[in-house]
């Protein structure tokens, strides 16, 4: 203990306050905003096919966001969330993980799900809530979770999943797994208690947690300079006493490098990390609402400039990885493999009845046991108002 | 008198409050320039300043702590939760700071100038977190009052009252009906009575009670049950706390049967506490079982919706139940 009040004494004889500014917190960048590697950067150790895994997933959730925000217009789903402009930030961190570390996200992270396999018909099968949702259906479209591939359904409260990570990180620690959590949440979510909560306990318990906040300037209609007054979420990880770092989003390699950092402190010191990742979220929060009614095209222009993939791409140009009429018939092909897609899964059956009252307890109890039945007499009585069941009940 | 629908009538009232206070301040996530996810504070900020109508951080137990404070001052404090579902944060800050503030200081403080307004229920294909009704976890916490408008009349003069109330209250907005129910709304400043319930249709045979946005539900059901030749009394209950038992009781006391509506889970929902005082007061003059119609014990599933919802067809046989016992 190095004093009761476990704080460092250096003791002034006037008073002295610290003012925001104090600290300087510096941005990570390898790339410039056309994909050159900056001058004396440090590149991250990256391998020729996960630059290209990670290209490939950030095409892929391009085009699909782009296709399942039409097939929201056209009523196909009832919601929509993409990821537009933090297409880097979200693949290339889940990239610098161990297969088996722990994924917590918020819900704007299909990419990260996407880069661990979670493959197209998944996805659908999530959006258009059929029998083979592994959430049964239940959640809004957008809302996966697999454990096989080691990511937690995403709950619509926001950073409910950050002291969760804590939790779930303390718990890798103690099986003695070298395995961390990483927690995806925004500069919003970062506003609520659990953020204050969970950051705390997992620096005072040193769990192997990296907490990645996605900075995108927005929380809904709200910009950031409503949000917080401090310099940014990378400020607060000092309070808690955490390695931190602040990293430019829409660069691949340096969240990559970043990240894989993070992950080595994590793993081998047992201690949290925080990374906070500066993009621009140049579509909408979701489909629900139009950013036309809180920002003007003129600032979407500026912000939005600098694309993550195109900017990585040009590096994989460079480096001699990627061929450019490759690229155009692959996502020629993509874009017709998510319509065949989507079209498969609209038809398939939804969820039986029965699991509207499952999983609500282990063990289906009596009472639920005897409403289910109810119901089920009450749905054989007026078929025609339950047209998703009542074809399906025996 | 113009037509307009349930936002309106709450923009609109919460406009005449800004207009005739200045220290009334409106507050919430996203509620500023944007007007709020469902525009129901649309153009205050415009109209008023970012000092009376502006974004909070996106942290509810704050939101409600900061307009406990407000409160405590003396400002009306107008706070929105974006959806109730996301209300939990600052249920704490509710619970055991908002409904106890006067009780605790022998009434040298009290926040009887705050109203926390937040759409509620489902029907919008909102799944597990943008569909619960959690009125029944507020109404078994003594010392907050708690509102439901039926439509938009209802709304705004419900909520004009509500901000007058010497006392907290939750108005709890019924999101289903904010574009859908249209109505002949005054322009000018009008109140509803709290606490009072609202019989909407005189009846005999059997009492069918609902807030909110079920009450376009049961009103269906007894059309279909008036078709059967069972009369029906509808009432509004308006206000779950307090609620006005003494309108119920005498409606049972003629009918002699009772059946409750409410979209929230049916163990521990409002409608038990109705039941348990209904047949305490009304015990020998009931002719069948009180019947509760809700949702089942389930969290709020999004593909069946339409299943989990306590509708029309479910209250009609409810009600055949009950006249024909």
């Amino acid at each position: 203990m190095l004093n009761p009040n476990n704080v460092t004494v250096s003791v002034v004889n006037q008073p002295h306050f610290i003012e925001n500014g104090a600290l300087e917190i510096p941005m990570y960048q390898v790339l410039d905003e056309q994909g050159n590697v900056i001058e004396g950067a440090e590149v991250p150790d990256i391998d020729k096919e996960t630059a290209l895994k990670i290209f490939d997933t950030m095409q892929f959730v391009r085009v699909l966001d782009d296709r399942m925000i039409a097939a929201q217009r056209q009523g196909r789903i009832s919601f929509y969330m993409q990821c537009l402009g933090e297409e880097a930030a979200i693949t290339a961190s889940a990239a610098a993980l161990g297969d088996t570390d722990m994924i917590m996200s918020q819900y704007r992270e299909h990419a990260a799900l996407h880069y661990r396999g979670f493959k197209l018909d998944q996805f659908m099968n999530q959006m258009f809530s059929n029998e083979l949702d592994l959430g049964k259906g239940r959640q809004m479209p957008i809302h996966y979770g697999t454990k096989e591939l080691h990511f937690a359904t995403v709950s619509s409260p926001l950073a409910t999943q950050i002291p969760q990570a804590t939790g779930y990180a303390y718990g890798q620690k103690l099986a003695g797994k070298k395995e961390c959590t990483l927690c995806y949440f925004g500069e919003g979510a970062a506003s609520e208690g659990d953020f204050h909560a969970g950051m705390n306990m997992a620096a005072v318990h040193k769990v192997p947690c990296i907490f990645f906040c996605r900075n995108n300037g927005y929380a809904i209609s709200t910009p950031a300079s409503e949000q917080f007054a401090g310099d940014g979420i990378a400020s607060r990880g000092l309070g808690y006493g955490m390695k931190t770092i602040r990293v430019d989003g829409s660069d691949a390699l340096a969240v990559y490098h970043a990240t894989q950092l993070a992950r080595k402190t994590a793993v081998e010191d047992n201690a949290p990390v925080l990374i906070e990742s500066c993009a621009y979220r140049l579509g909408g929060h979701s489909t629900s609402d139009d950013p036309t009614g809180y920002r003007t095209k003129d600032e979407e222009k500026q912000f939005g400039a600098s694309d993550p993939l195109v900017k990585f791409k040009h590096w994989l140009e460079q480096k001699g990885w990627l061929d450019a009429q490759d690229e155009q018939v692959k996502l020629a092909q993509l874009r017709k493999e998510i319509l065949a897609a989507v079209k498969v899964a609209e038809v398939i059956d939804k969820p039986a009845f029965e699991e509207m009252f499952t999983d609500v307890y282990a063990e289906m109890t009596p009472h639920l046991l005897e409403q289910m039945n109810e119901l089920k007499a009450h749905i054989k009585k007026y078929p025609e108002a339950y047209p998703v069941t009542s074809g399906r009940i025996d | 008198m113009a037509k307009i629908n349930m936002l309106q009538a709450i923009n609109s009232a919460l406009d005449i409050t800004l207009e005739e206070h200045d220290n009334a301040v409106v507050f919430g996530e996203d509620v500023g320039i944007f007007g709020g996810v469902f525009r129901a504070t649309s153009h205050l900020q415009e109209k008023y300043g970012r000092d009376r109508c502006f974004n909070t951080p996106l942290v509810e137990q704050g939101i409600i702590g900061f307009a406990n404070g407000l409160a405590a001052q003396g400002s009306i404090a107008i706070a929105e939760i974006q959806f109730a579902d996301y209300i939990f944060p600052a249920f704490d800050q509710i619970v055991n700071e908002t409904a106890k503030f006067r009780y605790r200081s022998g009434n040298e403080f009290n926040v009887g100038s705050l109203v926390i307004r937040t759409p509620y229920g489902g029907g919008i294909a909102g799944g597990l977190y943008h569909s619960q009704s959690p009125e029944a976890y507020f109404a078994h916490t003594p010392g907050v009052k708690i509102v439901v408008p039926r439509n938009a009349y209802q709304a705004k003069g419900l909520l004009l009252a509500a901000l007058k109330e010497p006392d907290p209250v939750i108005f709890f907005e019924p999101k289903r009906l904010y574009r859908a129910s249209v109505g002949e709304v005054p322009d000018g400043s009008y109140e509803l009575p709290i606490g009072k319930a609202e019989i909407v249709k005189n009846g005999e045979q059997v009492t069918v009670l609902a807030w909110g946005a079920q009450m376009e539900i049961i009103e269906k059901a007894v059309e279909m049950a008036e078709e059967d030749g069972i009369s029906c009394e509808i009432i509004d209950l308006r206000t779950i706390t307090p609620w006005d038992y003494e309108t119920v009781v005498q409606s049972v006391l003629k009918t002699g049967r009772l059946v409750i509506n409410h979209e929230a889970p049916l163990s521990c929902g409002f409608g038990s506490e109705i039941a348990a005082t209904i047949q305490e007061k009304c015990f020998l003059y009931l002719e069948s079982p009180i019947m509760r119609v809700c949702g089942p014990d389930t969290p709020f599933p999004l593909i069946h919706e339409k299943e989990y919802m306590p509708d029309h067809l479910k209250t009609y046989e409810a009600i055949k139940r009950s006249a024909n016992y």
